[in-house]
């Protein structure tokens, strides 16, 4: 599993305002990738391109191509839903579906497809759990609601019903942001064991975060609000952090940006 | 009302703190008071009107609702002026009542719902405009001219007889725009970040709104559709117009010789009421009844939204 990602040129428009400009990049299979950036420059914008959640919001479309192992996610023939299938999604806050148990929701991408067989659900609420760290915790109350979680256990739960449908990739919203740092640690973990598996895509206001979870680092960054936002530079995230090419890269990690 | 109580009078507890000038703070607190005291004279002006009902109310119908035979019995044999002996009982208007009620919620209910889905979750542009507008409309729409409306259409136009049934339809133009409104108050409380989590994980949108949506916001709908009904068990200018009272109890609501209610009940005897101490009872105790029926609902409608209250 994992797949290979290949963004050429892609710009994102909300109606006819352009948010993202020009974006070209390649994320490599079972690899961790950070997005950083300023508030407002594209990067969440951006990653929701990769399964097209951008389209849920009116107006929201894009010009360019995105690869998924050289299948084109935006070719005339390709359905938004089974791409979402393909490439899942974790958002900023932890968002259980609170009128389903523990075990429900980890099952849901499956049922709500169609999924039957209680055995095979069974099967994959505990293989999902057990892959976001979770099971331990969760294995004696099942049929309990999933709201009823602490906050870095509802996210984890999360990641879980994420991974319960088998994507080949895993888009990650500031997953932490809303977790203390005990439970974003365990997050993090989560993400590091995630890459033998996945291609992890994280976007994160933590530049911390980004040098310890991931493999590639890029920085997005906007000229002024209003304008669109587009990436200055991709690359290994030791180079990155330590010896950015770009000077505004090296302003923003060093914290003299704006 | 506790927490009236309690709202009113906090500020009057206030810390005390005086970090401004005294007089400043004096005058504040003697504004605090007079607010505190036309608030509290108004809340209680407002409770006069409704102790003053429930208390004519029950005073005089409720004797006659503890007695078997008010619940068993309809009102045949009742002579023809009116003038008897018994009361009898009122079980064709409960049986009326409630069979066109639920008649009504049978056919406004999905319509509603519908309405109030597609608003919300598709609803954009001048169509969804358009029909918000509409539904206000509606909402603003006599009931006799509903009643009078499903007359024109169903006697005039298609020269049907007039059965129950009629008078259904015209109460479900009373309850649509009243459960499309809560239902659509209902689904935009269904955070948005659900429906993302379900779109992520390649759920389909129609799936998504059957599945997550409607579970997550299903109690507060069914809060809705209760008032609703027990708006629609209350109206009377429809069965006037659509439901011809009978004394007998009458099951059908396909049939030609019409269907009591408890507003038709009481509008039957209230004529006779000074005259007659046996038709001011029925007509007491069939408002008692109403009332009752009501507030049952009510309940019900407050308990089933308990228990099945999502908790986020």
């Amino acid at each position: 599993m994992g797949k290979r990602i290949d963004v050429q040129d892609l710009h994102v428009y909300y109606g006819s305002f352009l948010a993202v400009e020009g974006v070209s990049m390649t994320i490599e299979p079972r690899s961790v990738t950070a997005f950083i950036g300023p508030s407002g420059c594209g990067k969440s914008t951006f990653l929701k391109t990769l399964n097209r959640m951008h389209e849920v919001t009116p107006g929201g479309r894009v010009e360019g191509k995105v690869l998924l192992d050289d299948e084109d996610l935006y070719g005339a023939n390709v359905d938004p839903v089974a791409v979402r299938r393909t490439v899942g999604m974790v958002f900023q806050r932890p968002n259980p579906f609170p009128t389903m148990s523990i075990a429900d929701n980890v099952t849901a991408g499956l049922r709500l497809n169609g999924v039957k067989d209680k055995k095979v659900l069974a099967e994959k609420a505990e293989k999902s759990l057990r892959g976001a760290n979770l099971w331990d915790e969760v294995k004696d109350r099942l049929n309990k609601p999933g709201a009823g979680l602490s906050g870095g256990q509802q996210q984890r739960l999360c990641i879980a019903r994420a991974i319960a449908v088998e994507p080949q990739v895993l888009l990650m919203d500031e997953p932490c942001s809303a977790l203390d740092p005990i439970s974003t640690g365990k997050v993090e973990d989560l993400i590091e064991e995630l890459k033998d598996d996945y291609t992890v895509v994280i976007v994160t206001h933590n530049m911390q975060q980004a040098a310890r979870v991931s493999d590639k680092t890029a920085f997005f960054n906007l000229k002024e609000t209003g304008k669109p936002g587009h990436l200055i530079e991709m690359d290994d995230t030791q180079k990155i952090f330590n010896n950015p090419s770009e000077r505004a890269t090296e302003d923003y990690i060093s914290g003299r940006f704006g | 009302m506790s927490t009236e109580v309690s709202a009113a009078e906090r500020p009057l507890r206030g810390s005390g703190r005086e970090l401004r000038g005294r007089s400043e703070s004096a005058s504040r607190k003697l504004r605090n008071t007079l607010a505190t005291i036309v608030m509290w004279g108004a809340f209680l002006v407002a409770l006069i009107p409704l102790i003053w009902i429930m208390w004519t109310v029950l005073s005089k119908g409720f004797s006659t609702m503890l007695d078997i035979v008010w619940w068993q019995k309809d009102q045949s044999g009742v002579g023809a002026a009116g003038f008897d002996k018994m009361i009898r009982g009122a079980r064709h208007a409960i049986v009326g009542t409630l069979l066109m009620s639920i008649a009504t919620s049978i056919i406004a209910v999905p319509l509603a719902v519908f309405t109030a889905i597609y608003l919300v979750e598709y609803g954009r542009g001048k169509l969804a405009r358009a029909i918000s507008f509409m539904v206000d409309i509606l909402s603003g729409v006599p009931s006799i001219v509903a009643a009078l409306f499903i007359y024109a259409v169903w006697v005039t136009t298609f020269g049907w007889r007039l059965m129950p049934v009629a008078c259904s339809l015209a109460l479900a133009l009373l309850m649509i725009p009243v459960v499309t409104r809560s239902t659509e108050e209902m689904l935009k409380l269904v955070p948005n970040e659900l429906r993302d989590a379900s779109y992520a994980l390649g759920v389909p949108k129609w799936k998504t709104i059957v599945k997550v949506v409607l579970p997550t916001s299903f109690s507060g709908i069914l809060t809705g559709v209760l008032l609703g009904f027990a708006r629609v068990a209350g109206e009377t200018a429809p069965l006037l117009l659509l439901a011809n009272y009978t004394p007998f109890l009458q099951q059908n609501l396909f049939s030609g010789n019409g269907m009591a209610a408890l507003p038709t009940l009481i509008n039957a005897n209230v004529q006779f009421m000074s005259a007659d101490k046996i038709s001011a009872d029925r007509v007491w105790g069939a408002a008692c009844t109403l009332i009752l029926i009501v507030l049952a609902i009510n309940l019900l409608g407050r308990l089933v939204g308990r228990f099945t209250k999502v908790k986020n």
